[in-house]
């Protein structure tokens, strides 16, 4: 995408494995998850039924479940698991030791 | 295609309804002449009872308006009677002089009061006198309401069944003075057994209605030019009045068909098709007909015999067939809930009678079984079994072992009033599920409980409408319900048992949960949902040698708080037994002023609740305490309420907050498959509710203790099982411990104390736990005692976060735009 950025969010080491953080990237509240293999989601931080923080979540290899009323959500695709939702998803990498985010500029 | 011409002799209820069923089957079919005796548009004649009590006017009675008749093409000859049927020549005389011809004709002339031939009724032409009414059409109700307002204000009822009762309740709500006179031992005796019959008349004196029962009328004291005198019965005073309203019954109205050569017995003779017996092209339904030997003068009757009239007159759907109606009557007399069915007694050697009466609170119910099924009931005062009894009567439903729950609603069987329930009734009042929703998921294809709730989110709040989530899926599923595999599983991510479960950790040696999903779940697939029951398991298992993995826990426990809707934490210390001091209040206060506290409350287990704290504020907050965690966040042992007790309350027998805090101390921070809430009271007037917690403790005289198990007045209701009376606090204790070490190793995750105790039984756990029956007391009391020992503060954490971002806000951090400071000019 043209008008998309990449931003370096934070060090891979901040994140603990299978639990959330909150970081704000522009503008955009960000929940990012990192996995056992060390690759890292990346999530709209706010579920969308009850404005949950998502990063307080459990998750496991596929799914995140926000802590207030355990709706489901996709961490390949941010859709909702058990309801109508969708939370917005981005793409998301570690180069470095780092985890770069690509969000809308 | 010329239409036929269908003539239709009575305009009544079932008259009319059955030319609508007619209409909505073959609307161009026929050219309808209808004859109708009364001067008027058909009307809901059982709404006369309404009218005469004021509830209602004349106007909103009407079901089928003049204008009704015009817009359907109908010919209506109000206020004509029609006389005579020629069959042969298919022609209806009326006494307007008028010939009608049909192709097909309806008698539905309904029903007459029967007055009978009491001495002084009737006038030397036989008309009833002025002053005497009937209680059957508009025009008698008028006139009764024109009397009654007359300046006239006693009257008889002459008849104690159901329209006596109603028209003595209408005149009496007048401010008319009314005694009704029943000629037998009991009114309302079509419905009513004697006993219930008596229930009513002490219900109806309260309400200031006089009811005389075996009371043979013998005349009426007439006066000319002046009017009703009095009412003598057979070896009474007479009884002073100024009017006379004959309720004793109706007959059918049956003089056209009898002088038109029809065959009439008590009624006219109908088939199943409800054709009359003579003539294929003339059909009766009503209260004039007789089907089986059965004549009916209700009106659930009516409705469906003309839809069956109606399907086979039009043709479309000649094998409609009436087959008879179980009916069931209400009485409609304000503030009296009174619905009968059926038989009114039992009848043959074999038939079960259920009566349970209250006569002072004016309750009555009885109900008859017959080779359990119900045959009859009646329930008056308590109207709340009728939905399921009716529909037990109607389809002839097995009913429940427990006789009594024919007749109270003890809370055991929602699943018979699940079809009684409206669509949008709400059955999962936590996330706002309506019944229509989950028979909506069904019809979708789920077939399980669980599928069924994934789907809806039914049952997936506090839980305690699952029994009625699975009553709607029995309801609607029929036999196509399938049990969810993973019902037994402990969690559903791992397709094991509880007990199959512990042996494989034990056996593979595996302290975390991430080594339990690559051993055991299926393709060693992490499950989210299963982390939590996990981590608690191997906990409660390994104690130091779990290995904590942080991301197994709930945020709760992640952060030893509890989270709220704006994901923000309550922080609750503990104080043991609800004691506390001015020194701790006082340090609590000064948090609270600190670090703005929204909201300071106190709790039901007897503590203090700081709500709306941040997640990064939480370290700080708990070292200004300086108090340990009161676990009111997790899965574990929670509080001790306790009372008083003998320290200072002048009726305390045992010292109930010492055994508290003691109990308190030894059981702080254990995981559990669910929360564990306890109590101890001082004495058996229990102010700390020890009956109804997971584990409650009352002190008795003589210095001995009981221990209740299994209670609970949450989302779930129940009393406490008496689980052992012990000597000792000692000993209270020890058996507290065990129950609790035994609960945490064979409770289902989640599973609170209130279903594991009742699933479990009582006497096998006293068996097990009390008589060490098994042998395993001393193993359950070792290995709580190792759990004891592990406990360590959690809000000691502060002083090194376990993970980077333990405490740090996941919270929406809402980005504001930043708005210029305006200037002092502004």
């Amino acid at each position: 995408m043209s008008d998309a950025i990449e931003i370096d969010v934070c060090a891979l080491g901040d994140l603990a494995i299978e639990e959330g953080r909150t970081y704000v990237v522009a503008d955009e509240q960000l929940a990012l998850f990192r996995m056992r293999d060390d690759t890292v989601h990346a999530l709209g931080a706010v579920c969308p039924h009850r404005g949950g923080p998502i990063a307080d979540g459990q998750c496991d290899e596929a799914v995140v479940w926000c802590p207030l009323h355990a709706f489901g959500y996709d961490l390949a695709t941010g859709a909702c698991v058990n309801g109508d939702f969708r939370l917005p998803r981005f793409d998301a990498r570690v180069e470095d030791g780092r985890v770069v985010v690509t969000v809308p500029e | 295609m010329e239409r036929q011409r269908l003539v239709v002799i009575g305009n009544g209820m079932a008259g009319a309804r059955t030319v609508e069923e007619i209409l909505t089957r073959a609307p161009d079919l026929f050219d309808i002449t209808m004859f109708g005796e009364e001067p008027h548009g058909n009307y809901n004649r059982i709404a006369l009872s309404h009218v005469l009590a004021g509830e209602e006017d004349f106007d909103s009675i009407f079901l089928n308006s003049l204008a009704w008749y015009a817009a359907n093409g109908i010919t209506l000859h109000a206020g004509v009677r029609a006389k005579r049927i020629d069959r042969f020549a298919k022609v209806v005389y009326a006494d307007d002089g008028s010939e009608t011809r049909y192709d097909k004709l309806i008698i539905a002339t309904g029903s007459r009061s029967f007055i009978p031939d009491i001495p002084g009724i009737r006038d030397r032409y036989s008309e009833l006198r002025s002053g005497v009414f009937g209680f059957r059409t508009i025009e008698d109700t008028r006139a009764m309401l024109e009397h009654a307002r007359g300046g006239e204000r006693r009257a008889v009822v002459i008849g104690g069944g159901l329209l006596g009762l109603e028209a003595a309740h209408g005149l009496h709500k007048q401010g008319t003075e009314v005694t009704v006179l029943q000629r037998s031992a009991t009114i309302m005796n079509q419905q009513l057994d004697a006993a219930g019959g008596e229930v009513l008349a002490g219900i109806l004196q309260n309400m200031g209605i006089r009811v005389i029962t075996n009371a043979r009328t013998v005349a009426v004291d007439y006066v000319p030019r002046v009017g009703i005198q009095a009412v003598q019965v057979e070896g009474q005073d007479p009884i002073p009045c100024d009017m006379v309203v004959v309720t004793a019954g109706i007959r059918p109205e049956t003089s056209v068909a009898l002088i038109s050569g029809f065959t009439v017995a008590r009624a006219i003779v109908v088939d199943d098709l409800m054709r009359t017996v003579d003539d294929d092209d003339v059909y009766a339904v009503g209260e004039c007909v007789q089907h089986r030997g059965e004549v009916y003068g209700l009106v659930a009757p009516l409705w469906e015999q003309g839809a069956v009239l109606a399907a086979n007159i039009t043709g479309t759907d000649p094998s409609a067939r009436y087959s008879g109606t179980k009916t069931t009557t209400k009485l409609k007399v304000a503030g009296i809930d009174l619905a009968s069915m059926g038989v009114r007694t039992p009848e043959r050697e074999g038939d079960e009678q259920m009566v349970f009466s209250e006569p002072k609170r004016g309750v009555y119910k009885s109900v008859i079984v017959r080779e359990n099924k119900v045959i009859g009931a009646t329930m008056l005062g308590d109207a709340s079994r009728v939905p399921f009894l009716t529909r037990a009567f109607d389809q002839g439903l097995d009913l429940p072992e427990t006789r009594a729950e024919l007749l109270f609603d003890l809370g055991t069987t929602p699943e018979q009033s699940v079809a009684d329930l409206p669509d949008d009734a709400q059955i999962c009042n936590c996330n706002g599920v309506t019944k229509g929703t989950i028979v909506g998921a069904v019809h979708d294809g789920c077939t399980s409980l669980g599928a069924v709730m994934d789907a809806t989110r039914a049952g997936k709040g506090c839980g305690s409408c699952k029994e009625q989530v699975c009553a709607i899926l029995a309801w609607a599923a029929g036999d196509a319900v399938t049990v969810d595999a993973s019902a037994n599983w402990y969690v559903p991510g791992v397709p094991m048992g509880k007990p199959e479960l512990m042996a494989a950790i034990r056996e593979q040696n595996l302290r975390s949960v991430s080594s339990v999903f690559a051993a055991l779940a299926p393709d060693g697939q992490p499950d989210a949902r299963s982390k939590m029951g996990l981590a608690s398991l191997l906990k409660m298992m390994w104690g130091p040698d779990y290995v904590d993995e942080r991301d197994a826990r709930f945020i709760n426990d992640r952060v030893h708080a509890n989270i709220q809707k704006d994901g923000t934490f309550s922080v609750v210390p503990q104080l043991k037994g609800g004691v506390t001091s001015p020194e701790q209040l006082r340090r609590i206060a000064d948090v609270a002023e600190k670090y703005d506290v929204p909201m300071v409350k106190l709790t039901g287990g007897q503590r203090i609740d700081l709500l709306g704290i941040r997640k990064e504020d939480l370290p700080k907050v708990w070292a200004d305490l300086d108090m340990p965690s009161g676990y009111a966040y997790g899965k574990s042992f929670r509080t001790v309420k306790t009372c008083v007790g003998q320290e200072f309350c002048r009726f305390g027998t045992g010292d109930s907050t010492s055994l508290g805090i003691d109990m308190e101390t030894r059981f702080q921070g254990l995981e559990s498959p669910a929360k564990i809430k306890l109590a101890v009271s001082g004495c058996p007037r229990n102010c700390a509710e020890s009956l109804v917690k997971d584990v409650g403790v009352v002190a008795v005289e003589g210095g001995r203790w009981e221990l209740w198990i299994g209670g609970a007045a949450g989302a779930h209701i129940r009393k406490g099982d008496l689980f052992v009376t012990v000597d000792s606090r000692e000993e209270a204790i020890l058996l507290a411990g065990r129950f609790i070490q035994y609960y945490r190793e064979n409770a289902k995750w989640l599973e609170r104390t209130y279903t594991f105790v009742p699933r479990l039984g009582l006497e096998e756990l006293q068996a097990i736990l009390v008589a060490d029956r098994d042998g395993v007391c001393a193993g359950l009391d070792e290995r709580l005692q190792e759990s004891v020992d592990n406990y360590a503060d959690p809000w000691l954490d502060r002083d090194a976060p376990a993970t980077p971002g333990q405490f740090r806000t996941a919270l929406p951090l809402v980005a504001l735009p930043l708005v210029p400071v305006r200037g002092g000019d502004a």
